[in-house]
C-alpha cells in the first residue's frame, strides 16, 4: 500500500517504510545507540530524496530519544547536569550545522559532504570500535592481565570552569563536555543524526563517564538537539516530512522493544563487535558508491521558478 | 479570441494562456467553475476544433499513484490532431560529476530559467509525418523545439549536452513524454485520446493544448487548463511547512515528543 509524503512528494509503500523503522528501532534496541546513522542511508537508498531523509531523520529522533530517555530514567540512569552542559555545545554545534547545510545545498555539494562525513565518522568510529571490542574479548580469555587504570590525568584535566557531575562521579571541567557537543552538533544537523554513536564512545573513553549513566544520559540531550534541528532545517531548508517521521516512528518503536529485549542475551563485548561490523559494512558501502562511476553522471535540481 | 479558444492557425500565437491563473489552494471550485464556464464558451465559429477534457483537476492524495484524464473532442472535418501538455515552468539546474581525487564530485552546473515540469505529447499518427518541421518549431511540438533558455553563462556546447542530459533524465522519470499516448478517432470527426500522469507529476496549473493539422500546418487551436493539486490532508501539510516553517517545526517536534511519550508508556506495567 503506497504514502503519500507531501514533502518529499513520493509515493512509497508505507509497510516498507515500517519495516524500516522497525530495522533500525531494532538495532537501536539492541545496541542502545539512536540509528539515525543507518536510517538516512537507507531512507536515501529507497528513493527519498537526501534533503529530506536528513531533516526527517532528526524529527524521527526526537520522538525515539523521548521514549528512550524515559525509559532509563525510570532506572535512574540520566545525569541531567552533564546533559544540559553537553546540550549547550549541541545547541550552538546544530546552529552551525544547518548554516553549513544550507550553504552545500545552494553549491550542489551536500550529497557528496554527507557521504564523505558518513564514511569517514563510520569508518574511524568502527575500527575503534573493532579494536576495542577484539581486546575486550581476548582479554576474558585471558584473565588476570592488565586491568584499565580507573582514572587517567591528561591535559584535559588542566582545563579552566572546573564544575561537578555527582551522577556522573565526575570532576571535569564543563568545557569538555561543551567541546563534544558541539562537535556532535555540527554533524547532527549534517547528517540527520543524533550523534548517539559518536557520543557514546566519547563520553565512555573521553570523560570517563560510568557505563551505566551514558545512554540515557546521551539520548537526553540527543532529544533536544534533533528538536532543534528539526526546527531549524523545517524553517531554512522546508525539508522536514512530519508523516514520514511519524511512520518510522511507528515502525521504530516496535523494533526497538523487540531489540531490547533481544539484546539483553547477548555479551556487551559481543554487542559491541557486531556493531562495530555493520558500522564498517556501511561505511564499505558508501565508499564504494563514491569511487565507483555513477550510473548517470547528470542530476537535476528544480526549484519553482 | 473568444476566452478560452484561442485561433492559433489564424493568429499565429501558439500559447496564449488564456487565463493567468495563481493557484490559491482554498477556491479551487471556484475556478473551476469560471475556467469551465469560459471553455465551454459558444460553439466555435469559423474554428474547425472543440476539446474538452473528463476532468480539470487531478487530486493527488495519501494514495496517490498517478491519474489520467481523457480528451475528447470533435473537427469539422477530416485532418490530424496533436496534443500537447505542459507543466508550470520551472527553474533547473543540471550537475554534471566528474572524478576528483578518485571520487565523483559535481563539478558543473547549467541553469536552465524556464523548462516545463511536465510535457507530453500525443497525435493521431507521428507528428513527424504530419506536420512541417518549421511549423512543429513554431507551436514548440516536440522535445527539440522547447525553448530551453540558459541561464549560466556556458559554450553552447556545453549547454547542448547539459540540454540533452536534462530532456533525457526528465524522460526517465516520465515527465518528458514524445509519444504519450494516440489520438483515436471515432469516424471522421470525433476523437479522444487519454493523458496518463505518473505518480511524480509535478503540481500546478497545466496547460492542455489541442492542434488541428491539414496540410502539414495548424489551422485550428484551443487550450484548455489542467489543475494538478494536492488535497486533503497532505495538501494542509504541505502548505502549512511553506506558509509557516517555524511553526511547522515545532508541530513536528511536538507530535514526535507526544508518540516517544506515548511510546514508552507501556513500559511502566513491564
Amino acid at each position: 500500500m503506497d504514502i503519500y509524503l507531501p514533502i518529499a512528494e513520493v509515493s512509497l509503500d508505507i509497510f516498507v517504510l515500517l519495516g524500516l523503522g522497525a530495522a533500525v528501532g531494532f538495532l537501536s534496541g539492541v545496541f542502545g545507540v539512536g540509528g539515525g546513522f543507518l536510517l538516512t542511508p537507507l531512507l536515501i537508498f529507497i528513493g527519498v530524496p537526501p534533503t529530506v531523509a536528513v531533516a526527517s531523520s532528526a524529527n524521527q529522533l526526537v520522538g525515539a530519544s523521548v521514549s528512550g530517555v524515559l525509559a532509563h530514567w525510570r532506572r535512574g540512569n540520566v545525569d541531567f547536569k552533564m546533559g544540559y552542559v553537553l546540550l549547550i555545545g549541541g545547541l550552538a554545534g546544530s546552529v552551525l550545522g544547518v548554516g553549513i547545510f544550507t550553504l552545500l545545498k545552494r553549491l550542489g555539494q551536500i550529497e557528496l559532504t554527507i557521504s564523505i562525513c558518513y564514511v569517514l565518522l563510520l569508518g574511524v568510529l568502527g575500527a575503534l570500535m573493532m579494536i576495542e571490542s577484539i581486546r575486550a574479548i581476548l582479554r576474558l580469555h585471558r584473565p588476570g592481565t592488565s586491568r584499565r587504570r580507573l582514572h587517567q590525568h591528561t591535559w584535559m584535566h588542566g582545563l579552566p570552569l572546573k564544575a561537578r557531575f555527582r551522577r556522573s562521579r565526575l570532576y571535569i571541567s564543563a568545557l569538555l563536555p561543551v567541546g563534544i557537543g558541539f562537535v556532535i552538533g555540527v554533524f547532527s544537523a549534517i547528517l540527520g543524526i543524533g550523534g548517539g554513536f559518536i557520543m557514546v564512545p566519547a563520553m565512555i573513553y573521553m570523560l570517563g563517564m560510568p557505563t551505566s549513566i551514558v545512554p540515557g544520559t546521551s539520548l537526553l540531550q540527543i532529544i533536544f538537539v534533533a528538536a532543534n534541528v528539526t526546527v531549524l532545517q523545517a524553517f531554512t531548508n522546508q525539508t522536514v516530512d512530519a508523516v514520514l517521521a511519524l511512520v518510522l516512528l511507528v515502525g521504530g518503536v516496535i523494533g526497538a522493544r523487540i531489540g531490547s529485549r533481544f539484546g539483553m542475551r547477548l555479551r556487551g563485548e559481543q554487542l559491541r563487535l557486531l556493531l562495530a561490523l555493520m558500522v564498517l559494512a556501511v561505511a564499505a558501502k558508501l565508499a564504494f558508491d563514491m569511487a565507483v562511476p555513477p550510473a548517470d553522471v547528470y542530476s537535476i535540481a528544480s526549484e519553482k521558478g | 479570441m473568444t476566452p478560452g479558444r484561442c485561433s492559433a492557425g489564424g493568429e499565429r500565437d501558439p500559447v496564449t494562456a488564456p487565463l493567468a491563473i495563481s493557484f490559491d489552494g482554498f477556491d479551487v471550485l471556484g475556478l473551476l467553475l469560471v475556467l469551465s464556464l469560459l471553455c465551454w464558451g459558444p460553439p466555435a465559429r469559423a474554428q474547425g476544433l472543440a476539446a474538452d477534457l473528463t476532468s480539470h483537476l487531478i487530486a493527488i492524495t495519501t494514495g496517490f499513484t498517478g491519474a489520467s484524464v481523457v480528451l475528447f473532442g470533435a473537427t469539422d472535418g477530416p485532418g490530424d490532431v496533436i496534443i500537447a501538455v505542459r507543466g508550470p515552468d520551472r527553474e533547473m539546474t543540471v550537475r554534471r560529476k566528474s572524478r576528483v581525487a578518485g571520487i565523483w564530485v559535481n563539478t558543473q552546473e547549467v541553469t536552465f530559467a524556464n523548462v516545463p515540469s511536465f510535457y507530453a505529447i500525443a497525435a493521431s499518427r507521428p507528428v513527424a509525418d504530419i506536420l512541417s518541421p518549421a511549423a512543429a518549431a513554431f507551436y514548440r511540438l516536440g522535445l527539440a523545439n522547447l525553448k530551453l533558455a540558459a541561464s549560466t553563462p556556458a559554450p553552447s556546447v556545453v549547454v547542448d549536452a547539459f540540454r540533452t542530459a536534462l530532456e533525457r533524465t526528465q524522460q526517465e522519470a516520465g515527465l518528458f513524454v514524445e509519444r504519450m499516448s494516440k489520438v483515436d478517432f471515432l469516424g471522421e470527426r470525433l476523437f479522444r485520446a487519454t493523458i496518463a500522469f505518473p505518480s511524480n507529476v509535478p503540481t500546478g496549473t497545466y496547460l492542455v493544448e489541442v492542434f488541428l493539422v491539414r496540410d502539414k500546418d495548424v489551422v485550428s487551436g484551443q487550450t484548455t487548463p489542467l489543475v494538478v493539486s494536492k488535497v486533503g490532508v497532505d495538501a494542509s501539510v504541505f502548505e502549512f511547512s511553506k506558509r509557516q516553517p517555524g511553526f511547522y517545526g515545532a508541530i513536528a517536534v511536538l507530535t514526535a515528543m507526544v508518540a516517544g511519550w506515548l511510546a514508552s508508556l507501556p513500559f511502566r506495567g513491564a
